[in-house]
């Protein structure tokens, strides 16, 4: 009994302390409901979640970039166009190239745009980057339109995706008794690019790299002073997240069997910032929160606007409405985003109850009130966990 | 030569609304330290009203006056109620403010006035003038959008240099501590800038409208030109980036004639990157060193 209990208390030191470990467990588990989730609904839901797969992707490199390097990019939309023709050039026809290559090309060749577009960035600032980068996301599908031989014009390229190889098949069809249909198969290939994405996001933004970036993004000067190469520290940044913006526009060219420039409006960009805002800078599990009310709210607001009385186009466009309004409201009332903001008030609650509890143990060990010796100190696994995540939520 | 020179002129008239969007960019920096980037849809939904009263059988001009009024009531509005709060905030903020503010205008006006093409009237004609038996590519409303841009340049001017509010309103965009301390309603500068801002704005979004077509989203891509050509000024002079501006349009007429006009908008990105690469501070700058 005992000896179970102390294996228990050591694995939960081991989780909370091996960040690794911690991140492949998440993983794992992240992988295990995307199963069970695709297994349960039908094909529909199966498409918008694959939509929700993609922006999360692309929200998640945003992210990282934004919150933790501080670096505002409304070029992301942009990014993706290059990931998803990539795609659309690797996959004419049926026989093309296996989709992993095809994934790890179009992040490839996102990253090379990255590092080009992150050079340039790198010495911006504020809005002179957002400008920039605004500047990009329009320019970018002008690209496509000039080269309408190569790049397909206003139609755009056309996708033919590989049917699933027979292993999944069998596996699809020995865990859960259904066959695989195409659609459940694109979104689990679009989920499993997402759980990869963010384990390595998360792994890297908890690592010396992502250190670096968080320096860079709260002192310049401090940074500089502690050996920093600002530039490189940036570009890096830039890279990483222009490589997810890759993967996101390969899974979306995927999902929507089609590479066009009307895909990759200054819209879209608007649309990954207003996500990263809504769940919270820098936060990964934000970022899919704003990804999912992005993916999921413009059905259900449509469907009241409809039912209020507006015709079908009008009704369209109160989504965007309410989510730029609470993008707003976000940024007046809660910085932190709204999971950022929810998380934090769930970590205060705990700390102020763990200072509680312990400060009623001084008391009755000691006798004596030790209130003004009790305060957060490093080694209290309870305070130190609250101020890493409030240094992170309280982002911008 | 024909060719040449109606690029030219349609260069020019084109630079002239760029001029007159910057010169909105620039206001609003100059008077908060923010680029506006809400500034095109706000432009947008007065376009949207001028039309509404031209629909309504009112004259031209009465639509055009009702845009310019609810440019600066708009303008005043959100300065007072939006974006006053993020004063003293990192400046990522209000950045994000201003887009949200895009979003939400946008999606407002579609929902509004309907999110169609609809073709906005021109007080002057928009075929070209005859020059021998040839026809130009300067339009009487060309003219007029020059005229139009030349002369509030010219009233910002002597707004900033000769009157005690242009004084003021100076005075607290560059000190706002020392501006409070001498008397100066600093808050009530700021209002004041961002609705003369969204006037200027108003005039650039009815310029670009006349005689042709307006949709929610006619506006988006003359914000980054608009932000290139203030950024070619300086961000900081109402006369660089009306000279931004001119330079702008030439130089994207010239790419959208001779290599394609898909690729106007990277043009525009190029010169961006070169200003910012090469001279930060604008065409007109001194050598002082400065952060972008």
């Amino acid at each position: 009994m005992a000896a179970a209990a102390a294996r228990t208390a050591r694995l939960r030191t081991a989780l909370s302390e091996v960040t690794l470990l911690r991140h492949l467990v998440g993983a794992a588990l992240g992988l295990l409901l995307v199963v069970l989730v695709l297994s349960a609904v039908d094909d529909f839901r199966r498409v918008q979640l694959a939509e929700m797969a993609y922006l999360g992707i692309a929200a998640g490199g945003l992210t990282v970039l934004t919150g933790l390097n501080g670096q505002l990019s409304l070029g992301h939309g942009a990014l993706m166009a290059f990931g998803a023709y990539t795609t659309a050039l690797l996959l004419p026809d049926r026989d093309g190239v296996p989709l992993v290559v095809v994934l790890l090309a179009a992040v490839a060749v996102t990253v090379v745009v990255g590092a080009l577009v992150g050079v340039a960035a790198a010495r911006l600032h504020g809005p002179y980057l957002a400008g920039a980068t605004l500047a990009l996301a329009v320019a970018v599908p002008g690209i496509a339109l000039y080269f309408k031989e190569t790049l397909g014009g206003e139609q755009g390229l056309r996708i033919i995706v590989p049917e699933a190889p027979t292993w999944a098949d069998d596996a699809t069809f020995f865990v859960t008794g259904q066959d695989l249909t195409p659609r459940g198969w694109i979104a689990f290939v679009a989920w499993l690019t997402l759980v990869v994405t963010y384990f390595l996001l998360a792994n890297l933004s908890r690592s010396r790299v992502g250190r670096r970036w968080r320096a860079v993004r709260d002192d310049e000067v401090a940074a500089q002073l502690a050996g920093i190469d600002l530039a490189r520290s940036r570009v890096s940044a830039f890279m990483v997240s222009a490589a997810a913006a890759g993967a996101a526009g390969a899974v979306l060219a995927i999902a929507v069997r089609l590479a066009a420039p009307s895909s990759f409006t200054l819209n879209l960009s608007l649309t990954l910032l207003a996500a990263v805002v809504l769940g919270g800078l820098g936060s990964l599990t934000g970022a899919l929160t704003g990804a999912a009310l992005l993916t999921f709210l413009p059905q259900v607001v449509t469907d009241l606007g409809r039912e209020a009385g507006l015709d079908d186009i009008a009704a369209a466009e109160l989504a965007p409405l309410v989510y730029g309004v609470v993008m707003v409201l976000v940024i007046l009332l809660a910085p932190a985003g709204l999971f950022g903001t929810a998380h934090r008030a769930v970590v205060t609650r705990r700390t102020r109850r763990a200072l509680a509890a312990r400060a009623a143990d001084g008391r009755a060990s000691t006798g004596a009130p030790t209130d003004g010796s009790a305060g957060p100190t490093d080694s209290d696994p309870a305070t130190r966990d609250s101020t890493t995540t409030t240094r992170e939520g309280a982002q911008p | 030569m024909q060719q040449l020179l109606n690029t030219a002129l349609g260069g020019l008239t084109l630079g002239a609304v760029y001029a007159a969007f910057a010169l909105a960019l620039v206001l609003i920096w100059r008077s908060t330290r923010v680029v506006n980037f809400a500034q095109a849809p706000m432009a947008m939904v007065t376009t949207f009203i001028a039309l509404v009263v031209i629909d309504a059988g009112y004259s031209y001009w009465l639509g055009f006056a009702a845009a310019l009024v609810s440019g600066l009531l708009l303008g005043a509005l959100l300065e007072r109620l939006v974006v006053r709060h993020v004063d003293g905030k990192a400046e990522i903020n209000a950045v994000i403010l201003t887009l949200g503010l895009f979003i939400v205008l946008h999606s407002l006006a579609a929902v509004v006035f309907g999110n169609e093409y609809r073709s906005f009237p021109a007080p002057f004609g928009i075929r070209g003038f005859e020059v021998g038996d040839r026809t130009i590519a300067l339009t009487g409303f060309g003219v007029f959008t020059l005229v139009a841009v030349l002369v509030v340049m010219g009233l910002l001017v002597l707004l900033f240099r000769f009157t005690d509010l242009g004084l003021k309103m100076r005075a607290s965009a560059f000190n706002a501590e020392v501006a409070r301390l001498l008397g100066v309603q600093v808050g009530r500068m700021k209002t004041l800038g961002w609705a003369l801002a969204s006037l200027v704005g108003s005039l650039a979004g009815l310029l670009i409208a006349g005689g042709s077509l307006v949709h929610p989203g006619y506006m988006d891509s003359i914000v980054v030109y608009g932000f290139v050509a203030a950024v070619l000024g300086g961000l900081d002079s109402p006369a660089g980036a009306v000279v931004g501006g001119l330079v702008l349009g030439l130089s994207l007429s010239f790419v959208s004639g001779y290599v394609g006009s898909q690729l106007v908008a990277l043009a525009a990105l190029l010169i961006l990157m070169l200003v910012l690469m090469l001279k930060p501070g604008g065409l007109f700058s001194s050598t002082t060193a400065r952060r972008v």
